[in-house]
């Protein structure tokens, strides 16, 4: 195999020295980590990799030496920097050296003990590859790889051969904490040896933050403490609770804070970017929510809402009265049966007149109740379009009132037609057997059921009717529901912050690596630039979307369609069922 | 050193193949792909254009015609930038891997690079593309659960492979590949992985590596 030698780019330009890193046998590949300079001690060189051996628990080494000939007058080194090789014994040694005079790299890796004559060093065809240390050390690759180490540092290289290098430059942070500026007995040269880099601002927010989560965790947990209190459990408020979107959105915000706060450490880089994408979801909403509140607020928009509020409620209401009117009459040309057609007809004119009833008793306070509420959307945008969408349920009870009128009402049909006619061909349903099984009816049963079936066969038209109807208008209000809670689940689970990273730093966000020929002479070993290939954003937002609420509707099309054909009711949004405590 | 040979395509366009040869064991072959020609677009943005002036006609609305303007600009820049192909590079690096690039009309560059751990053999494949049978090279990749199985087929020159179908060429290309040490052997399978592959056919622009 031909040996593979990682440099870093930061050190193509340092002095001559030692190459210290770590050698990865299985691979032939050698990942060069840092470089010491003259003058140093050996023993006190040994201690310092023991000592960053043991706390990163990656096996260092000296690999070899680096000659930098551009900056170095005399000639002489290089025949110092050889004899180091005894010092130093390492299998095998690389020799890495800058020429004078030309940009390109003259690299050799001697094996001393494998060879046929012991005295003559058999050598390796090297090739160079270049990377970006700080680059490579911020990036997190995906998906991440489980690199399982042994006892003395060394970990199994046959699971992705990169991702030993993207984790033995990980684990060597320890290694980068002294820079040109410390008395330390061995001078390096890595890419923090300028200064180590840190930031006022993150440190002043690391401190502040242990208080801060502290008091905010104890806040919260009083908060889930008092809804969480047996005062909530009386009936109906669980149902109420259950049905009302907003008190959902609630709950999860909550979760989500709680999460946030929390005074445990994130275990796992995944862990912290999750609560990064939490808090700045947070953020945003509630960002978003106080303009909102402050564009409601400003000009009245209020009152102007709540003053347009009960003439759209009558418009409404009027035109149902007037889809009534039409249904009564011949509607589309059909013929329906007078009789029933009246009965129906006046049971819904009668429960519109008290809805419009009930919204005139309540138009005095609408005004007041809508300034509350809307002081509610400083908690968020979400919780906001929540409020709303549950505004919306309520203000089209009436309608959601007449499909569940229409649709019991057909449902009974639909399987009282199905039975009779069964009975109609001397068949039943054996309730035992879940099977159909024929039987033999009396003639007084055959003649009430025959007449049963004929008189529900001729009323079907008018039940289909007033039912697909009002189904239409359900679902027209479900639809607008539903966008609403598209629009909320898409704020609540859009990850902002890893789209952030991506966009301004995308270094961190690793897909793989890419790899560029660098100029190449005939003669002259390979150089290659190791460059970091980000993650398409596709896979940025499908790698860390947050959970959602989980009330979506569950159906497929195919029973969508079933249960309406046999009118059943729909429930598009399982709340109560699924959290029940 | 550099060597270059042109091929045509079944729409009749030129294709060139470029090789380069770095060290023995670094090679990049590059293809670069038909042009986009200026009939299609001039015969695309007439037709849309047209189209609008035939609606403002009947409307009378001017924002028909801005509307125009600007799906033509957008959907040029959206194809230029997400579907023309302009150059597609296949680069060998022995015992590191393969890396394959699609450089795009509007300069986008997207890369893949496959390791050599996870490379388990080289292969032509066939496929019936309308009324003929076409061979194109793909990489078999280990699946990372089981070493024995075979998780993805990973067509070399994805966009390139449907403009030209090359059947004497794949054997002159991949004689390239020979030599080096990575490609143990050049299997020619049989028809039922044809068969198997000509139905996902359309898919593989969108399947591999992600």
């Amino acid at each position: 195999m031909v040996l593979k030698a990682f440099f870093p780019t930061c050190c193509a330009s340092a002095d001559s020295g030692l190459l210290v890193g770590r050698w990865v046998p299985e691979q032939s590949s050698a990942v060069v980590l840092a470089v010491v300079h003259f003058p140093f001690i050996p023993i006190q060189v040994k201690e310092l990799l023991a000592q960053v051996q043991q706390a990163s628990r990656v096996g260092m080494a000296v690999l070899g030496t680096w000659c930098h000939r551009q900056q170095e007058p005399e000639e002489s080194l290089g025949h110092f920097l050889e004899g180091l090789g005894t010092i130093f014994s390492h299998e095998p040694w690389l020799q890495l050296c800058r020429e004078r005079g030309s940009k390109f790299w003259s690299c050799k890796a001697i094996h001393r003990q494998v060879s046929a004559a012991p005295d003559v060093p058999s050598e390796d065809q090297v090739m160079l590859i270049f990377y970006d240390q700080r680059k490579v050390l911020l990036s997190q690759l995906h998906p991440p790889t489980v690199v399982s180490d042994h006892q003395d540092g060394d970990t199994m290289a046959s699971t992705g051969g990169l991702a030993v290098v993207f984790d033995t430059v990980a684990r060597s942070e320890v290694l980068f904490c002294s820079d040109q500026y410390d008395e330390g007995p061995v001078r390096l040269s890595h890419w923090q040896s300028e200064g180590v880099e840190a930031s006022v601002l993150v440190e002043l927010a690391k401190r502040a933050s242990g208080p801060v989560c502290l008091l905010l965790a104890c806040l919260l947990s009083l908060i889930s403490a008092a809804s969480g209190c047996r005062l909530w459990k009386l009936w109906p408020l669980p149902f109420i609770r259950s049905k009302l979107s907003t008190c959902e959105q609630l709950r999860h915000r909550l979760d989500h804070l709680t999460l946030v706060f929390s005074t445990q450490k994130a275990q796992s880089p995944a862990q912290l970017m999750r609560k990064a994408n939490m808090l700045v979801s947070v953020l945003l909403d509630v960002a978003l929510g106080l303009m909102l509140l402050s564009w409601l607020h400003s000009s009245n928009r209020i009152g102007q809402l709540a003053d347009a509020l009960v003439p759209v409620a009558d418009h409404v209401a009027e035109e149902l009265q007037h889809l009534l009117q039409w249904l009564m009459g011949a509607p589309a040309g059909l013929k329906m049966n007078r009789a029933l057609d009246q009965v129906l007809g006046r049971f819904f004119l009668y429960h519109i007149h008290l809805w419009i009833s009930y919204i005139h008793l309540m138009s005095p306070f609408i005004e007041r109740i809508l300034w509350h509420v809307g002081l509610s959307a400083c908690l968020g945008l979400t919780v906001a379009l929540s409020i709303l969408s549950d505004i919306i349920a309520l203000l089209t009870f009436h309608i959601y009132c007449f499909y569940v009128y229409g649709a019991r009402l057909y449902c009974l049909k639909i399987y009282g037609l199905s039975s009779l006619w069964r009975l109609f061909r001397g068949k039943k349903w054996n309730v035992l057997r879940q099977r159909v099984d024929s039987c033999s009816y009396n003639l007084d049963q055959l003649f009430i059921g025959t007449l049963l079936f004929t008189i529900l066969v001729f009323l079907l038209p008018t039940t289909a009717l007033y039912y697909l109807v009002f189904t239409l208008l359900r679902l027209l209000v479900v639809t607008v529901q539903g966008l609403i809670h598209l629009l909320v689940d898409l704020v609540n689970t859009l990850p902002l912050y890893s789209l952030g990273l991506r966009l301004c730093r995308p270094y961190r966000l690793a897909a793989g690596v890419k790899f560029r020929v660098l100029e190449h002479e005939v003669g002259r070993p390979l150089r290659l630039l190791m460059q970091i290939n980000p993650l398409p954003y596709s896979r940025v937002v499908h790698t860390y979307r947050l959970p959602s609420c989980g009330c979506h509707p569950k159906h497929s099309w195919g029973s969508l369609c079933r249960k309406l054909f046999f009118g059943e009711l729909i429930y598009p949004w399982r709340q109560g069922g699924d959290k029940q405590d | 050193m550099e060597d270059e040979r042109t091929f045509s395509d079944i729409c009749g366009g030129r294709l060139a193949l470029q090789r380069r040869y770095y060290s023995p064991f670094c090679r990049e072959f590059c293809l670069n792909c038909p042009r986009l020609s200026l009939r299609s677009l001039t015969a695309v943005t007439c037709t849309v254009w047209l189209a609008a002036y035939g609606l403002f006609t009947l409307w009378e609305n001017s924002m028909i015609l801005s509307a125009a303007i600007s799906i033509t600009l957008l959907g040029l820049l959206g194809y230029l930038h997400f579907v023309k192909i302009d150059q597609e590079t296949l680069l060998i690096i022995d015992s590191l891997g393969i890396q394959m690039t699609s450089s795009y009309a509007s300069g986008k560059e997207s890369t893949t690079f496959i390791e050599m751990g996870k490379v388990k053999d080289v292969v032509i494949n066939e496929a019936i593309y309308m009324q003929k049978v076409i061979y194109y090279l793909c990489i078999l990749l280990k699946d990372p659960v089981e070493p024995h199985m075979i998780s993805q087929v990973v067509p070399v020159f994805q966009v390139s492979t449907e403009h030209f179908p090359f059947s004497n060429e794949i054997l002159y290309f991949s004689a390239y590949l020979l030599p080096l040490k990575f490609s143990r052997n050049v299997n020619i399978y049989c028809q039922s992985i044809g068969r198997y592959l000509t139905t996902n056919f359309s898919y593989f622009k969108s399947s591999p590596l992600r």
